[in-house]
C-alpha cells in the first residue's frame, strides 16, 4: 500500500479497516471514514461493536489491523506526538499528587521541570482544579479524577484527542457539566476529537459527526451530521431541533438493534 | 464514658498486672509445696524454685548481673539480624527485578530458590559454619536465607502485576522501557515489596538467634544471644536464660516497629494501597 498520502487526503483517513481477534472472530470490518481537522466525532453503537477497539487502533495501541489508517499522513504508532488518549478510568498514578500526574506525559518526554510545571498549571486551571493540585488521587471524586485525566492529556497539546467513554461512570448532572466544560476547553484551543459513548444525547451535544456502528462484526451503519454551531450552551439540550434530532437518532438506533 | 475509650492503654496494663500476679502466685505455690511436701527450708525452697521459675525481679537482677555478656551478645545479634535483613531486602528486590524482566530467568531460577527456602535453615546452618567458619558473617547469612524469600515472592508479584491500564498510559506516552520500570513498575511494586520487607524484618531477629545457636562463637567476643542461651543452660543460670529471652524480645520489637514505621511512612500518602496490602 502506498505510504505517501496525497495533499488532498483527509486529516484522519480510515480506509477499508478491518480487525479480528486472535481466535479469528472479526471485530471491525470495512470501516471507511474521512475526518477533517477540528471535527468532533462520536462513535456510538451497541456493546461489542468495536468502538473501543477502533479508538485503540487510532491511539496506536493495536497494530494488528488490516487496511490503512493515517493521522495527518502518519501511521497511528508514529503519530504518538499528535494524539493522546483519555481512558474510561482516570488511570492516575496513585502515588503522585495531581500536579505530578498532570506533568507525567511531559516528564516522560524529557521536558524541563520549569516548563512542564507551567504547562501543567495552565491545564489544571483550565479544568478548574487549582485547589486540588496538592491532592492525591484517592482524595478526589470521580469527576475530579476525570478532569485530572483530561488536563494530563491536554498538556501534550494533542492535535487529536481520543476519549473512550470518559464520563461513563459519572452521574448525569456531572456528565452534562463536564460535557459543557469539554466544549469550552475545545473552543479555546481546538483539537480533533474521537469520542466513544453509549448516550445519544451526549453524542449529539458534543459532536459534529455521530458515527453509528453495528455489531457482529462492527461496521459503520450510518453517519449523522450534527448541524448545531459552536459554541454550544447547556440550553441547546432543550431546543426543539435538538430534541427532534435526538428522537430521530434514538429511533434509528433502536430499529437497527432489534433486527 | 465507656471503657472502650481506654482500651489501648488500660487493657494491656491490666493484662500485665494479671500475668505478673499469676507469675508471683505460681512461684509462691512452688515454694510452699517444696516446704510442706519435701520438707525444704525456706532458703532451699527459694533456690529450688529459682531454677524452675525465676520471678520478674530476679530476671531483672540477672540482666544487671550479666549486663556485660548480655549487652555484647545483644549487640552481636542485632548486627547480624540487621546485616542479614538488609541483604535479604536489597538482594531479594534485585532478584525480583531480574525475574520481572525475564520470564525465562524466572522459570529457570525460581524452583531453586524454592528448594533453598524449603530446606530447613537448622540443617543449612552447620553446613554454612563448616564452609565459612562461625561468626557474624555466618549468622547474617542464615538470617538472609530466612528473610529473602518473602521479599522475592512479594516483589516479583508486584512488578509483574502492574496495572494494564497504567501500562497502556505509558505506551501512549511513548515511554522508554527504563522509564516504565523507574516511574511505573518500581513504585507500583512498593506495597508488595514492603509487605515482603515486613515479613523479613519479623523473621530477622529469630534467624539471627537461631543461627547463632549453630554458628555462634565465644572467641573474640563474637557470641550472640543464641550462643549465650546455650552457655546459660549448661551452667544452669536459669534467671539469666529468662533475661536473654527478655532482651531477644526487645530486639524483636525494635525490628517489627522499625519495619512497620518504614511501611507506614512509605505508603501513608496513598491510603487505599495500605488497605489493600495490610493483612
Amino acid at each position: 500500500m502506498p505510504s505517501q498520502v496525497s495533499a488532498k487526503s483527509a486529516f484522519v483517513q480510515i480506509q477499508s479497516l478491518g480487525m479480528s481477534f486472535e481466535n479469528g472472530s472479526p471485530v471491525l470490518e470495512d470501516i471507511n471514514l474521512d475526518i477533517e481537522e477540528d471535527e468532533f466525532v462520536t462513535l456510538i453503537g451497541p456493546s461489542g461493536c468495536g468502538k473501543s477497539t477502533l479508538l485503540r487502533i487510532l491511539s496506536g495501541l493495536i497494530s494488528s489491523y488490516r487496511g490503512s489508517v493515517t493521522l495527518s499522513g502518519r501511521n497511528p504508532s508514529d503519530a504518538g506526538e499528535d494524539s493522546f488518549s483519555v481512558f474510561q478510568d482516570p488511570t492516575l498514578l496513585p502515588w503522585l499528587r495531581v500536579q505530578a500526574n498532570v506533568e507525567l506525559p511531559l516528564k516522560l518526554k524529557g521536558v524541563p521541570k520549569e516548563q512542564r510545571q507551567k504547562k501543567a498549571n495552565e491545564m489544571i486551571e483550565l479544568v478548574g482544579l487549582e485547589d486540588a493540585k496538592r491532592k492525591f488521587p484517592w482524595q478526589l471524586s470521580g469527576g475530579m479524577a476525570m478532569r485530572v485525566s483530561i488536563a494530563r492529556a491536554l498538556t501534550t497539546s494533542p492535535k487529536i484527542l481520543l476519549m473512550d467513554e470518559p464520563f461513563g461512570a459519572l452521574d448525569e448532572m456531572k456528565r452534562d457539566r463536564l460535557n459543557e466544560d469539554l466544549l469550552t476547553i475545545r473552543n479555546k484551543d481546538p483539537f480533533t476529537c474521537f469520542y466513544v459513548t453509549h448516550s445519544v444525547a451526549e453524542a449529539l451535544f458534543l459532536s459534529t459527526k455521530v458515527v453509528v456502528l453495528s455489531t457482529n462484526p462492527g461496521r459503520i451503519e450510518t453517519i449523522i451530521e450534527v448541524p448545531f454551531s459552536y459554541p454550544r450552551q447547556a440550553a441547546l439540550r432543550e431546543r426543539p431541533e435538538f430534541l427532534e434530532l435526538l428522537a430521530k437518532t434514538t429511533h434509528a438506533l433502536r430499529a437497527r438493534n432489534q433486527t | 464514658m465507656s471503657l472502650r475509650k481506654y482500651n489501648p492503654v488500660l487493657m494491656p496494663m491490666l493484662s500485665s498486672l494479671l500475668i505478673l500476679g499469676i507469675w508471683f502466685g505460681i512461684g509462691s505455690l512452688i515454694e510452699q509445696s517444696r516446704i510442706t511436701k519435701d520438707g525444704y527450708s525456706r532458703e532451699d525452697a527459694v533456690g529450688s524454685r529459682k531454677v524452675v521459675l525465676p520471678l520478674p525481679n530476679e530476671v531483672l537482677q540477672a540482666i544487671v548481673d550479666e549486663r556485660h555478656d548480655l549487652f555484647r551478645a545483644a549487640r552481636n545479634t542485632f548486627s547480624a539480624a540487621l546485616l542479614g535483613f538488609l541483604a535479604a531486602v536489597t538482594i531479594g528486590y534485585s532478584v525480583s527485578m531480574l525475574f520481572a524482566s525475564s520470564h525465562l530467568l524466572k522459570q529457570t531460577a525460581y524452583p531453586w530458590i524454592l528448594v533453598l527456602q524449603m530446606t530447613p535453615v537448622i540443617i543449612l546452618a552447620p553446613i554454612i559454619a563448616i564452609w565459612i567458619g562461625p561468626g557474624l558473617i555466618a549468622t547474617s547469612m542464615i538470617t538472609f536465607l530466612i528473610g529473602f524469600f518473602p521479599v522475592i515472592a512479594n516483589s516479583t508479584q508486584g512488578l509483574i502485576s502492574t496495572d494494564k491500564k497504567l501500562l497502556s498510559l505509558f505506551a501512549i506516552c511513548n515511554a522508554r522501557k527504563s522509564q516504565e520500570i523507574m516511574f511505573l513498575r518500581v513504585p507500583y511494586s512498593m506495597p508488595y515489596f514492603l509487605t515482603g520487607m515486613k515479613i523479613a524484618g519479623t523473621l530477622a531477629p529469630i534467624g539471627a538467634i537461631t543461627g547463632d545457636i549453630f554458628v555462634g562463637t565465644s572467641t573474640s567476643g563474637g557470641a550472640g544471644l543464641g550462643f549465650m542461651t546455650l552457655s546459660y543452660i549448661s551452667s544452669a543460670k536459669i534467671p539469666a536464660l529468662f533475661a536473654t529471652a527478655t532482651i531477644a524480645c526487645i530486639i524483636g520489637f525494635i525490628f517489627v516497629g522499625g519495619v512497620n514505621l518504614i511501611h507506614w511512612l512509605a505508603l501513608k500518602n496513598w491510603h487505599d494501597s495500605i488497605a489493600k496490602t495490610d493483612t
